[in-house]
């Protein structure tokens, strides 16, 4: 079974757990188990909270959020048109932070690769970034 | 999120429920910074029992108490996270920060 949900929000913050909801309910028919369920809500929670941290930071803007599954494998795209990522590969270096200040631990893209089956990144500077979390649910029901 | 806490001594402890993410992190920070402002507090212990969603957001919040703590000589533990949690906390080294490593009470 193939399935997509387009949905997008305003960058506020109390958005991120809406984001988490949406995904949760949006694989509940590829029967998750409850950890892949909490694997996969932790890797969008981390790639909206950064859309709307780093990608606007005190500028207004739309996160959108693309999820689809094709089988058992899920994709979840998150899209911000912030201001972008200048150097990717050291963006996703474990405690790299650009706001250590904000008591930003720099764990983010470490998270959402140990919690999903891959993260792409791309990102132009001025123009945004979008961050696609592809997941694996391991129940052979969704294969059917 | 909701933080209860209790202090015994020098110890703090904060019992959190709920969902600690960058949008509750800044009320818990709020809460917790004061209950720090008394000097008399040497210890904090995180129970995270209750906790039923945690990310990065949540180790910054940690740490940026440990920091606070760690300058007036003192140290935490943290206690009861779920698996979930434990295994961002571990990434993150700050299992090693503990006193007590972490174990579960
Ligand atoms: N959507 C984005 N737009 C612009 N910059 C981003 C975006 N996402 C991440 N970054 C950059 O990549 C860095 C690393 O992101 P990561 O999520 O790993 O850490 P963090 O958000 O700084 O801290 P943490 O997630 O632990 O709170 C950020 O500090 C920021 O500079
Ligand atoms: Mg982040």
């Amino acid at each position: 079974m193939k399935n997509r949900l387009v949905v997008s929000f305003p960058s506020i913050s109390i958005n991120e757990s809406l984001a988490r909801g949406i995904t949760a309910s949006f694989i509940m028919p590829l029967d998750p188990t409850v950890e892949e369920l909490s694997d996969l809500r932790t890797a969008v929670s981390e790639a909206v909270t950064n859309a709307i941290i780093h990608g606007y930071g005190r500028t207004d803007g739309i996160v959108s959020m693309e999820l689809e599954y094709d089988g058992c494998d899920v994709t979840v795209t998150v899209r911000d048109e912030g201001r972008g990522i200048e150097n990717i590969e050291l963006a996703r270096k474990p405690f790299y932070t650009s706001m250590p200040d904000s008591e930003r631990s720099g764990m983010g893209f470490s998270v959402m690769e140990a919690f999903t089956d891959g993260v792409d990144v791309q990102s132009a500077l001025g123009q945004g970034t979008s961050v696609v979390l592809r997941k694996r649910i391991g129940n052979h029901e969704c294969s059917l | 999120m909701k933080v209860t806490w209790k202090k015994h001594g020098a110890t703090l402890r904060l019992r959190f429920s709920g969902e600690l993410d960058h949008h509750s992190a800044a009320d818990v920070r709020r809460e917790i910074d004061g209950l720090l402002s008394d000097t008399a507090i040497g210890f904090i212990v995180f129970d995270l029992g209750g906790v039923t969603f945690m990310d990065s957001s949540g180790i910054g919040v940690i740490l940026g108490r440990y920091r606070m703590i760690a300058a007036r000589g003192g140290g935490m533990d943290i206690i009861n996270a779920s698996r979930q949690i434990e295994r961002i906390l571990r990434m993150a080294g700050v299992y090693t920060l503990c006193t007590q490593g972490g174990t579960v009470e």
